[in-house]
């Protein structure tokens, strides 16, 4: 029976000998072979090849897609229709089989497709097929990346690819191989090529590529210690962005009114609400490729309802509360407390989930696992827009010239027919309505609970604190110097202890120069 | 005008009336509370159950608390957000003596480490819990932690005039500090779960119903002899310029005196009264941990010194009281509603009766006497 079905096959070779007898098809029509031992070893031969159509094929054979037909040709079930797996010409499914797999073949067979999408036409699927080969050499993947560079030409790719090449070459039973792949390795910035240079340090016996591995991870570390500290300025940055956007309106208000507003945190807390509603109208009532333009629909609406709420909190409270800042505080966090049981009491509890849109999701990667994420970026754009658009209202517009004017002298003010009650519900609106658009941005980073206002109250005032009210200039610089100064602690202290320390150092500051980095300067100052 | 003389001054005819209401205080919650307690068979109606016991001592350790935050908020005009700090300090150095008093009775049965330690496979008691197996050294300490801490914190502040809102933000920003960093499992004071456990003070098993009435008394006897010294304080010359700090501190200053020693005395007395609450605090509710030290709960003392009326002791001790049962009350009745409420007590309070309840007593009391 065997003999009799390989003169079948010789036979059909011979009859497809003149278009067809190149070692593609033969390893694709050795794949309907009697054994699972002989379909894995003719599946290792088809892969090894290299060929784009080979994963295809090797896929459809897992899946129990691939047929034999009476007459040995293999064909390929795709979507009920049929097709020929060489020449890919249709075909009929007449007395078609499947070829059956078992699990080991099936494993040969995974394995195989994603060594094989190093050679697909698609560049995304010959990243994610290098990426694969790094995270799991085996001996056999070695010879194939090699295939795979000399027709790479993608330089992202082939930079991968040498990569993945020279972890292979690591195992490698020749040292002179397994040096030159330690040279190779030496430029990266990966820690998972530190982690396995430095794996080799423990294993290596030939002491001369022992010395290289040791060398390697020199220089990957000094390198990734310049990447960390790239990374923690970018994070400093980050956070001091959004420390930014949430102490603005606390140094608006305190600035020209001298009213702590402890309710500031719920406001940030409600536009980061507003952007979850808006989102969700979004979802309800859009086809799904407009839901990410939520966001920046979400930061009007924030500002405006936040504004509202503002004005109205000034209105009924605050007003009647001048020239008692500390009750002012007390009745503020009254108020704080009440926002965050209303905002309960509507949406729960638990925490909120605010979708980063497509746009937004991502990130520009650089050396050394380290991403500049879009989401981030993009808020650190948008705080210092805000920050520009606040000072040019400040500067310019006749409400900037009356807020200025009332925070400098308000009795003055009011004596030069500056309307001092509108400009303070204004005031107040305008440092809420910063705050509700700095809830927005947090929405993208973080989580949207009830208590999200809370974890930055204390952060901003002390960044109001730091940097002296009435000057915008002065919040930027204490923002941005805290959210450095509490990354860049971060890695040598912990994240509290990073925390507590720049506590200590701002109550330690203010010693010295009581009214922040900024103070105003003339005969109000001190009421 | 010269000072009226001590004796004269405790028994001036004009605090008659406050003698007597002391008087009444006392046999309330000294006589009758344990009479209903311990006399009254537990089906009567007059019965006082032991958790209710237990409740009043608490309410008599937030009313010293909030009799702390009246002295440095109504007599020297200091808004003291950070005081959770100082009652928390308190009750950690309690929690500490009386986690030393388990000994080897805890779960993993190591004399020489509390439970926490050994879990965190610690090898020996830092620096800093040494001496705490003493009664006489966690008593001071509870004292003496707090007052340090004001101490240092305020003859920073107040050396360079940092007043109003700046110094409230500072304080609070103090507490937060603490409290995160008693968070930390490497502070060595428990971390997360803080300390908790505890077997008996002093002997007395903590589980005992006469140990928590033992502890109720004594609650009440310090908030009545804290009520005395902080009397004491307000009504002698050095309360006098308290006031005049907390009314025009610029002037006083121009009349020679210095505004810093006098109010770093009243924010360090006020610490260590607040110590001393949270040290009767933690046997009784049998647990510290780091929440205790978060700002929301220092803004909460204040609240309850602006209920009763700030200023006047009275109404401090009289806010604890009413805030507290009505936080029993509610929570337990209408949890969602008790931020509400709170919140609306803020507003409320500040907004109408900048006085707190005893300045409307008193306005109904005019209001009366005008009729009449």
């Amino acid at each position: 029976m065997k003999a009799f079905r390989l003169l079948l096959v010789l036979l059909a070779l011979l009859a497809w000998a003149p278009a067809h007898a190149d070692e593609f098809s033969d390893a694709v029509r050795a794949l309907n072979a009697d054994n699972f031992a002989d379909k894995i070893a003719a599946a290792e031969a088809l892969s090894a090849l290299g060929d784009g159509r080979a994963a295809v094929i090797l896929e459809a054979l897992a899946d129990g897609r691939l047929h034999a037909a009476g007459d040995g040709t293999i064909v390929m079930e795709q979507g009920g229709a049929y097709r020929d797996a060489i020449t890919q010409a249709a075909a009929s499914s007449a007395d078609a089989s499947p070829i059956t797999v078992n699990n080991r073949l099936r494993g040969v067979l995974r394995g195989a497709v994603g060594r094989l999408g190093l050679f697909s036409p698609d560049p995304e699927l010959r990243k994610r097929a290098a990426e694969s080969v790094i995270a799991s050499p085996t001996p056999e993947s070695a010879a194939m990346v090699r295939r795979a560079l000399e027709t790479e030409t993608l330089p992202e790719v082939k930079r991968m690819l040498s990569l993945a090449l020279a972890n292979l070459d690591l195992a490698d039973a020749d040292p002179e191989r397994r040096k030159a792949a330690i040279q190779a390795l030496r430029d990266s910035s990966d820690p998972m090529v530190r982690g396995q240079l430095q794996h080799m340090l423990e294993t290596e016996s030939d002491p001369e590529v022992k010395a290289a591995a040791d060398k390697a991870v020199g220089a990957i570390n000094s390198r990734l210690v310049w990447v960390s500290v790239g990374a923690n300025i970018f994070q400093g940055l980050s956070l001091g962005s959004v420390l930014l956007l949430a102490a603005i309106g606390l140094a608006v208000t305190f600035g020209v009114m001298g009213v702590i507003n402890m309710a500031h945190g719920e406001m940030i807390m409600l536009g980061a609400y507003t952007a979850f509603v808006v989102q969700e109208v979004f979802r309800a009532t859009l086809p799904p490729e407009y839901v990410g333009l939520y966001l920046p629909v979400a930061v009007p609406v924030a500002f405006v309802v936040t504004f509202v709420i503002g004005v109205g909190l000034e209105r009924t409270v605050i007003r009647f509360l001048y020239g008692r800042p500390l009750e002012t505080m007390l009745a503020t966090w009254g108020i704080s407390l009440m926002l965050q049981q209303l905002v309960r009491s509507i949406f729960g509890a638990s925490n909120r989930e605010v979708a980063n849109p497509a746009w937004m999701t991502g990130g520009i990667d650089l050396i050394g696992g380290f991403t500049l994420t879009y989401n981030r970026v993009i808020i650190i754009g948008f705080c210092l827009a805000v920050l520009l658009a606040l000072a040019a209202l400040l500067r310019w517009s006749s409400f900037g010239l009356h807020m200025r004017a009332v925070t400098q002298n308000r009795p003055m003010a009011a004596a030069m027919g500056i309307p001092t009650g509108r400009i303070d519900a204004a005031t107040f609106g305008l440092g809420s309505g910063i705050a509700g658009m700095a809830g927005v941005a947090l929405s993208q980073i973080g989580n949207v609970s009830p208590n999200l206002g809370q974890g930055y109250i204390v952060d901003s005032f002390m960044v109001v604190v730091f940097g002296g009210v009435g000057s915008l200039w002065g919040t930027l610089l204490g923002a941005l110097s805290l959210g450095l100064v509490n990354k860049v602690l971060e890695p040598y202290a912990g994240a509290m202890l990073g925390k507590i320390l720049v506590l200590v150092v701002i109550i330690l500051f203010i010693q010295k120069r009581p009214r922040g980095l900024f103070a105003l300067k003339g005969r109000s100052v001190e009421s | 005008m010269n000072a009226p003389s001590l004796s004269a001054r405790l028994l001036a005819a004009d605090d008659r009336r406050l003698w007597l209401g002391m008087a009444g205080c006392a046999i309330a919650f000294l006589v009758v509370v344990p009479m209903l307690n311990l006399a009254m068979p537990p089906d009567s109606a007059l019965h006082m159950p032991n958790y209710m016991v237990t409740l009043l001592g608490k309410y008599l350790c937030y009313a010293t608390l909030a009799l702390a935050m009246d002295l440095v908020w109504g007599y020297c005009g200091v808004l003291s957000l950070g005081h959770g700090a100082f009652f928390a300090l308190g009750g950690y150095a309690m929690g500490m003596f009386m986690m030393r008093s388990i000994g080897a009775r805890g779960v993993y049965g190591n004399a020489d480490l509390p439970d926490f330690m050994v879990f965190l496979n610690w090898k020996e008691l830092p620096w800093y819990w040494m001496g705490f197996d003493h009664f006489w050294f966690a008593a001071l300490m509870a004292l003496a932690v707090p007052g340090a801490l004001a101490f240092v914190f305020g003859w920073l502040a107040f050396r360079s005039r940092i007043t109003g809102v700046y110094l409230s933000i500072i304080t609070q920003a103090m507490t937060y500090a603490l409290m995160l960093a008693f968070f930390r499992n490497e502070m060595g004071f428990g971390g997360n779960n803080g300390l908790t456990d505890f077997k008996d003070i002093l002997g007395f098993p903590l589980a005992e119903p006469s140990t928590k009435l033992g502890l109720y008394m004594l609650s009440a006897l310090v908030l009545g002899l804290a009520f005395l010294v902080a009397r004491f304080v307000v009504t002698s010359k050095l309360g006098r310029i308290m006031m005049a700090v907390r009314d025009a501190e610029s002037r006083v200053r121009f009349l020679g005196y210095s505004p810093t020693w006098v109010k770093l005395f009243g924010f360090t007395l006020s610490a260590m009264l607040a110590g001393l609450a949270g040290a009767l605090y933690v046997p009784q509710v049998g647990i510290i941990n780091p929440s205790e030290f978060s700002p929301a709960n220092s803004i909460e003392i204040a609240i309850w010194v602006a209920v009763g009326g700030r200023g006047t002791l009275v109404g401090a001790v009289l806010g604890a009281f009413a805030v507290n049962g009505a936080k029993t009350w509610l929570t337990g009745a209408a949890p969602e509603l008790w931020l509400f409420l709170l919140g609306a007590l803020f507003i409320a309070v500040t907004l109408g009766l900048p006085k707190g309840l005893l300045g409307l007593w008193g306005q109904i009391r005019r209001k009366e006497k005008a009729h009449a």
